[in-house]
């Protein structure tokens, strides 16, 4: 029924309630990108000798490297010369401070997008990393959880405190020469989250990196790198937002787990970048390398991701199951609305003996919304008695958006058992009326319908991460009832 | 309470409903019979709001009020149920969350507060007892795989839970077995109050057999062609819908 499509094309109009500039004074590097400007980035920062080299090596590597065209997304060519590589709030120069010598400003930032880095607000139970453009402007709980062990603290900080382990671990699961993006990360990067838990130890609360971009023209390279040593156990969360602004920006972040044996990494994301406008001028051009290895036995890495954000959202967080026994899982819910576009899945790449992984995609397009769903399972020759399990599920909300589907495997040991299933279904007038006709309005019913299609997700997110992304998924369709 | 004044009702151009007058009152019960096309399903829509219809003529009052001005959900809100000939699935929602969602709307609208959670829970298993229904129907998603039976069963127990005041029932007896038709219409009659109004619209005499229609009406071609009381029922049942083309025709 024609009505169907306007009642829907109204329902699913959104307002993106973060989408303020903070005023606060910035020094940002002029736009363009050359071997000097790594420097720069590097001195800022006071790096070892050894990590500039690291960065430039990545630099060279990276002009030599063509971009990818394969995801099916569209959008203008990148001109990386017209881009600020690095900007950081004046108050931040001298480096991080302790919480009280933060800019209020910051922190009233921090406040309005509901993460209270006071101490007397803070989130019970979760430390938070606070990523304000380029720089870490606050960690919460450092100290309680520096008791417990666990080393959770800004990149920069890391590479001052704890070199020997940067040393040891970066670019081990995710190298400075993998893709275009993350080349480019590796040799701009300019902050993001460290995190070691060690031996035995079963992190005492939840940390959570929080990032905002703010600065106009710049793009945010953040690099996270966790390290679960054996036997631990962590529950790592993420958010993301960033003002309304009419040009697009680049967000091309790299975040690499490494997890040991008997050790376990639940990292959940909710993404929730500036989406552009309902004619899809502006957004965040959100590119991400995320991989995690199992690297011995027993280990195991579940990645949620809530993906409402962004303009486009291109990006497979992956799991390499070396250790036998290794597990991996892949939960994912992806909105794309107006005119975003999402390419995203995961790699579960099988070499250990038996390893196993599950992968559940829900896709929900709406308005000229494109969503993609690309996945590869791989099954190595050694890999005795793998077996993964694969769902893949579209949703579609009026007559104008796009479902896709591209899951690839590759096996080369016969012992592999590998499922998938697929669906694709669209928000009927039919659930709509029957909701309606019981005393559920139209917008609480879109909701009710959306969030009952993403439960399976949902359930692996952490409660306070689980509310929320509900009420963003709520948001996201919110709009006037036709 | 419901008072329908030459309703006309056309879908892509094609008049389906020529002109309906209905008059129903406070606690009574009036079945609509008729045979497939006749416009019982459209009459039912057009009460509960549905998109894709096109009133050409006419006026529905609902207790003194245009209906048809009104939304889908502020019909609900005011108290006009439908129970679906083909009950709808919504996945990974409970049905216990859907109840509590409708429940709550409703209560709202009204100016009352949200019940309370075990009140709540309270209230519907007792409902459900009442419905021979178990109470892992409560967790399971709605109506999703669901049997015929059991969907039919999951709507007169939203119609218990939300009580309201106009309950139009659409081929409720349609894929019941014997059991559950009995079940499901001891479910109806213990709603029947002079406070709420029953439109069952209905192919077959066998529900009323175990709900007794105050008036019955038989609907052909868009039109009530012939009104009555329960007699008329066991008199189609005999003749066939056929007789009622012939009345029509002479």
């Amino acid at each position: 029924m024609a009505a169907s499509n306007e009642n829907l094309k109204d329902l699913i109009g959104q307002e993106y309630k973060d989408g303020f500039v903070t005023d606060i004074e910035s020094e940002s590097f002029p736009p363009g990108l050359n071997e000097d400007v790594i420097r720069a980035i590097s001195a800022k920062k006071d790096e070892p000798e050894f990590l500039l080299e690291w960065r430039l090596e990545a630099y060279r590597h990276w002009l030599t490297m063509e971009h990818p065209e394969w995801a099916f997304v569209e959008f203008p060519k990148i001109d990386f010369q017209e881009i600020s590589y690095y900007s950081a709030p004046k108050s931040m120069a001298d480096g991080p401070k302790s919480l009280d010598e933060v800019d209020p400003e910051l922190i009233s930032t921090y406040n309005k997008l509901g993460i209270p880095l006071e101490e007397q607000m803070r989130l019970a139970g979760v430390a938070v990393d606070a990523v304000f453009d380029s720089v870490s402007v606050a960690t919460t709980f450092k100290d309680k959880l520096y008791e417990a062990g666990v080393i959770f603290c800004s990149f920069s900080e890391a590479v001052k405190e704890h070199p020997e382990l940067i040393k040891q671990y970066l670019g081990t699961v995710v190298s400075q020469y993998d893709n275009f993006y993350a080349a480019l990360n590796a040799a701009v990067f300019s902050d993001g989250s460290f995190v070691y838990i060690p031996k035995g130890v079963r992190c005492p609360m939840e940390l959570s990196t929080y990032f905002r971009i703010n600065a106009a023209n710049t793009g945010q390279f953040e690099r996270t790198l966790i390290i679960a040593d054996e036997g631990s156990h962590v529950s790592y969360l993420e958010g993301c937002t960033a003002p309304m602004r009419d040009e697009n920006q680049l967000h091309a972040a790299v975040v690499e787990l490494v997890i040991l044996k008997d050790a376990e990494i639940k990292y959940s994301t909710v993404q929730n970048w500036y989406p552009g406008d309902e004619n899809g001028v502006g957004g965040i051009y959100n590119f991400v390398t995320k991989r995690a290895e199992c690297r011995e036995e027993n280990a195991k890495v579940s990645w949620t991701q809530v993906e409402t954000g962004s303009a486009i959202t291109w990006k497979y967080p992956s799991v390499v199951l070396k250790g036998d026994n290794s597990i991996g899982e892949f939960y994912s819910v992806a909105l794309t609305n107006n005119y975003q576009q999402a390419d995203t899945g995961t790699k579960m790449i099988h070499y250990g003996k038996n390893t196993s992984s599950t992968i559940i995609s829900k896709g929900i397009s709406a308005g000229h919304g494109q969503n993609t769903y690309r996945g590869l399972v791989k099954i190595g020759r050694k890999a005795e008695n793998a077996r993964n399990y694969t769902q893949c599920d579209s949703l579609l909300m009026g007559d104008q958006c796009g479902a896709h589907t591209f899951p690839y495997i590759e096996t080369k040991n016969p012992s592999a058992t590998i499922e998938h299933e697929a669906s694709t279904s669209k928000i009927s007038e039919d659930q709509l009326f029957y909701c309606m006709q019981r005393g559920i309005s139209a917008e609480d019913a879109v909701s009710m319908i959306v969030n009952g299609f993403c439960k399976e997700v949902f359930k692996e997110l952490p409660m306070e991460f689980a509310v929320e992304a509900q009420a963003l998924l709520g948001i996201s369709l919110e709009g006037s009832v036709g | 309470m419901l008072k329908i004044e030459d309703l006309h009702v056309s879908v892509e151009g094609k008049e389906i409903l020529k002109g309906i007058n209905l008059e129903i009152g406070k606690g009574e019960v009036h079945a609509i019979m008729g045979p497939n096309g006749s416009g019982k399903s459209t009459l039912s829509y057009i009460l509960a709001g549905r998109d894709g219809y096109n009133i050409t003529q006419g006026r529905v009052l609902f207790n003194g009020k245009d209906l048809l001005e009104m939304s889908v959900e502020e019909r609900a809100w005011a108290g006009v149920f439908l129970a679906f000939q083909y009950p709808v699935e919504v996945p990974g929602v409970s049905n216990i969350y859907f109840l509590k969602a409708a429940l709550n709307g409703i209560r709202k609208f009204n100016g009352l507060s949200e019940l309370d959670a075990m009140d709540f829970i309270g209230m519907v298993k007792g409902k459900m007892k009442d419905l021979d229904m178990d109470e892992k129907f409560l967790y399971r998603a709605v109506n999703e795989g669901f049997s015929g039976g059991e969907k039919k069963r999951n709507e007169v127990l939203q119609m218990s839970v939300l009580e309201p005041t106009l309950c139009v029932l659409d081929e409720t007896d349609s894929g019941l077995d014997i059991d559950a038709l009995q079940i499901v219409a001891e479910g109806i009659n213990r709603l029947r109050d002079p406070e709420r109004s029953f439109v069952l619209i209905t192919h077959y005499q066998r529900l009323l057999d175990y709900i007794k229609p105050d008036f019955v009406h038989v609907l052909a071609h868009g039109r009530v062609v012939k009104s009555g009381g329960p007699e008329l029922a066991l008199e189609l049942e005999e003749q066939g819908y056929a007789w009622v083309d012939q009345k029509v025709a002479s």
